[in-house]
């Protein structure tokens, strides 16, 4: 598992050490029960302090990706894959809600848009 | 719960300085850094926490328990680096370790030559034969080498190359591997504790600025920079201001007054620890 902080960037780290770790899970590259590093252990890695890599933990934790046994460690989560899925679809559907309303701003009709949908698809 | 340090109301006297009203708490487990220019009270802090100089008011704990009535069970506890150090000079390192040694319970003669190796000291040369920087390694082998659950330290790393520096850092980062043990320690060197420190005291003409969490702090402070015209009326939201030919620099703790002021008119970059303990003393 990689990590890496930007300390010039404006995200402040606890974040940009969730967003990496939950990028990990959704990509399928963390499974379910694998061991996260310790909190400890993490800052010592990234040279930074306890309760940033905490505050990592605490939100990811709130958020339903990781389970923290004390004594034991912190660990990926069981029923992610369902709230992963529902997450994923949420954003999607997001995405192409504004590609709706940007289309119609732009007097595009479905039948364009899906055009260019296609073309993509066979791209990607 | 249970602080390895607990100051309260700290009050010392001294003709032409005092320092008052001091409050730190430091939970094991974790670092604090404390900062502060020459002269604001960081030594003398660290001289009443370890009974070399009586306070003259307020309560210090260490580990729970009063820091003159268990002063004995205490010190065996604490790993201790200071700024001058007393040893015989005429002895050697290892005969110094020797001495010094039969103070800890817990004193490990494998963990101290391997500090000694890592830090490539002499074991036979003389204590006077040392170097400022070799001092302060010789010092810190001792203070890491009698499983200390505290370790208290004045400026420790002045007289160090930046590379032993980080070294240091290395050591003291696998010492709070151990969420029971903590480490206090003063410095000049900023950014040292912006990696390492979880919290930060700040100290000033002996009194306590702040102290917080480092990340609060680093959050809360921030440079801004601008056109000179630009601070017309708006001068009270810094805390410490330069004006030059060509435009100003000042640090503000307002982060959202600063933003809803000034729109996208100014540069706003965060404040690094130097920054904000300069721009705080020197003020406007």
């Amino acid at each position: 598992m990689n990590i890496i902080i930007s300390n010039s960037s404006n995200e402040p780290i606890y974040e940009q050490i969730s967003s990496q770790i939950k990028e990990l899970i959704l990509r399928g590259e963390l499974d379910e029960g694998d061991l996260l590093p310790s909190i400890r252990g993490l800052a010592r890695d990234l040279q930074i302090s306890v309760i940033t890599t905490k505050r990592a933990y605490d939100e990811l934790e709130r958020e339903g990706f990781i389970q923290t046994m004390q004594g034991k460690g912190s660990y990926v989560a069981g029923q992610n894959k369902e709230l992963m899925k529902e997450k994923k679809l949420k954003i999607i559907e997001e995405k192409l809600w504004e590609i709706a309303e940007e289309s119609k701003l732009l007097g595009l009709n479905y039948e364009e848009v899906e055009a260019m949908l296609k073309i993509l698809f066979e791209e990607v | 719960m249970n602080y390895s340090l607990e100051i309260k109301n700290l009050r010392k006297e001294f003709k032409g300085f005092t320092l008052k009203d001091l409050n730190i708490k430091l939970e094991p487990g974790f670092i604090m850094g404390f900062i502060g220019p020459n002269g604001a009270g960081k030594t003398t802090t660290i001289k009443l926490i370890m009974n070399l100089i009586k306070k003259d008011g307020g309560q210090i704990k260490v580990f729970g328990k009063d820091h003159v009535a268990a002063e004995k069970e205490i010190k065996d506890r604490i790993g201790f680096v200071y700024d001058e150090n007393y040893y015989y000079e005429d002895l050697s390192i290892r005969q110094m370790k020797n001495i010094v040694s039969k103070f800890y319970s817990k004193w490990d003669d494998n963990q101290f030559n391997s500090y000694i190796n890592e830090f490539d000291l002499n074991p036979k040369a003389k204590i006077k034969t040392l170097s400022k920087g070799m001092k302060m390694k010789f010092s810190l082998a001792i203070a890491l080498s009698h499983q200390a659950d505290l370790i208290i330290m004045d400026e420790p790393t002045s007289g160090l190359d930046p590379v032993f520096r980080r070294g240091i850092l290395d050591i003291l980062y696998n010492i709070i591997q151990d969420e029971n043990k903590s480490i206090f320690f003063s410095t000049h060197i900023t950014t040292d504790l912006e990696k390492i420190a979880d919290y930060i005291t700040f100290i000033n003409d002996g009194e306590i600025l702040f102290s917080e969490a480092k990340d609060k702090i680093l959050d809360s402070y921030r440079i801004v920079k601008g056109s000179t015209k630009m601070l017309e009326g708006n001068r009270d939201k810094f805390i410490g201001l330069r004006e030059t030919d060509v435009g100003f620099e000042g640090l503000t703790n307002n982060i959202n007054q600063i933003e809803s002021s000034f729109n996208n008119d100014v540069l706003i970059e965060k404040a690094s620890l130097e920054d904000i303990m300069v721009y705080s003393i020197r003020g406007e």
